[in-house]
């Protein structure tokens, strides 16, 4: 992202509206400017911010005349007066920060808008997570903290070695050499995203275990993890396994994502996939 | 992606928090999914959503692109369901939001009676959507626990902060927008709902709650402790 010098009037709007606090009012050119390498080109401020198309020599010319009498002004606190920000063209690997962090656009590798795949949203139809299993999104970097590549690569080394498989349709996954050690591609260690989720999926009797791994992993990186786990309910529409798990290891079971089981399988071209067995 | 999961709060900070989404799952029942879709977020409007979104054009308070100088004096807070309906042009996720339970088990009933064959999704406390699929007579199929935040947490800002910008799971309202919207409503500089609407308008998908945000600002504002 771009911020056009010759439009910005330096409101300061857009300095609270960077999710990663990487846009400042420059004190020397007097003009908001991106920290580049803090920057997750997540389009907050473009996508975010309502835009005016005013004359920026008028605007300043009031700001500075409300500056020198002392007024507050108290523009709209969500909008660019000027429409001063221009969308970069992105190259590799710069352009994972985009894929990453603006959840408008699509990851090739999964098709799903966002930094995750369907997990358990769709275990209805695709049968993801079966009785008897457990799968984990592992996300670093949320709520606005952000991730370096390398702290995620140092989750996915620990979690292969622990011998449990990545979920193939997921971006992190798709970004990896090397899948049986959990390399990612040394070009983009250094690049920061918003967040990025790790998937994966493990019989039930490892859920403590892996969750201990976390917990241990976690102290070592620069940012915030949030767990999610998904399991699926017994006939009668309840958990009797993961749940206590959890509570087990200390966690205040608040919130969860429920799918109701209304989905089915529609599409002419697929065939119904073979039910796998329950995992031990 | 697990944009309404991992919402900051206790069970009870959610009894006026329901998202209901719908989902077409790639190579399953995504063929002909788009007319169910719109056929979703039509059947939701009649329950009186707070908000009603996609995930590609966002939700029902968007910003503007070409925003006519006199409207800083007269700022549309009002959501815009039908912009929402009629601009899915592509099966992806859409979501409606509820601020009570009646409304959220009253549609889950609805849209178990349409047989749309989507995958549905209730984010909420997991009592609340216990009681959604109670009502509507449906077993939960699979349920996705959050377990909060983790590790260097140092990093994160108070709770009051976290109640309102924990609302975007995708993270595009900041922490920033919310803590300054909290000052202007404490000074009295804007009502909590119009704050509520500045920070709607950023969420890309439109599962922000500005109901429970306005809450928890006005409650915040009054030095209530949350």
């Amino acid at each position: 992202m771009k911020i056009n010098p010759d439009k910005c009037v330096a409101c300061g709007n857009c300095t609270y509206v960077c999710p990663m606090g990487a846009i400042y009012i420059d004190p020397v050119i007097y003009r908001a400017t991106i920290n580049r390498d803090e920057c997750v080109e997540c389009y907050a401020c473009y996508n975010g911010l309502s835009q005016e198309h005013l004359n920026p020599t008028f605007v300043r010319t009031v700001r500075k005349m409300f500056q020198m009498m002392r007024i507050r002004f108290d523009p709209e606190p969500d909008v660019c007066p000027t429409a001063a920000f221009e969308p970069d063209e992105l190259t590799w690997p710069r352009v994972v920060r985009r894929a990453f962090s603006d959840p408008r656009v699509p990851h090739e590798s999964t098709g799903v808008h966002g930094r995750g795949t369907e997990e358990v949203k769709t275990n209805d139809v695709s049968g993801r997570v079966q009785v008897g299993e457990v799968g984990f999104t592992i996300e670093f970097g949320r709520p606005g903290v952000g991730v370096r590549f390398r702290d995620i690569q140092q989750m996915c080394w620990a979690l292969a070695k622990a011998d449990v498989r990545f979920e193939k349709k997921n971006p992190v996954t798709s970004l990896m050499t090397d899948v049986a050690k959990g390399d990612i591609r040394e070009d983009i260690l250094e690049e920061k995203v918003l967040s990025a989720i790790v998937e994966i999926k493990v019989p039930v009797a490892r859920t403590e275990e892996i969750i201990r791994l976390v917990w241990e992993v976690e102290k070592q990186l620069e940012t915030v993890v949030a767990l999610g786990v998904g399991t699926r309910c017994d006939e009668h529409g309840e958990d009797h396994v993961v749940g206590p798990i959890l509570e087990k290891l200390g966690y205040q079971l608040d919130r969860a994502k429920t799918n109701i089981g209304l989905g089915r399988i529609t599409n002419t071209a697929e065939p119904k996939p073979v039910q796998e067995p329950a995992a031990v | 992606m697990t944009n309404t999961l991992h919402r900051f709060g206790d069970a009870e900070s959610f009894h006026d928090d329901f998202v209901v989404f719908a989902i077409a799952s790639k190579g399953k029942n995504e063929q002909g999914a788009l007319p169910k879709l719109r056929r979703f977020l039509e059947m939701a409007v009649s329950f009186h959503p707070v908000n009603l979104g996609d995930a590609i054009h966002g939700g029902a308070l968007r910003p503007c692109r070409k925003m006519n100088p006199t409207s800083h004096w007269d700022r549309d807070t009002k959501p815009d369901f039908q912009a929402v309906i009629s601009g899915l042009d592509a099966p992806t996720t859409v979501a409606a939001v509820f601020d009570n339970r009646m409304a959220a088990e009253d549609f889950v009933k609805a849209v178990k009676d349409a047989d749309l064959g989507l995958s549905v999704n209730v984010s909420t406390s997991i009592d609340g959507a216990e009681q959604c699929c109670y009502a509507a007579g449906i077993p939960r199929h699979s349920v996705g626990y959050s377990l909060g935040f983790e590790g260097k947490t140092e990093k994160l800002p108070d709770s009051k902060v976290m109640l309102l910008s924990t609302m975007c799971g995708h993270g595009m309202v900041s922490h920033s927008l919310a803590k300054k919207m909290i000052d202007w409503v404490k000074e009295g500089r804007r009502t909590p709902e119009q704050a509520a609407g500045y920070l709607t308008r950023f969420c890309s998908c439109g599962v922000f709650n500005p109901k429970r945000a306005e809450r928890i600002l006005e409650d915040v504002a009054r030095g209530k402790s949350i």
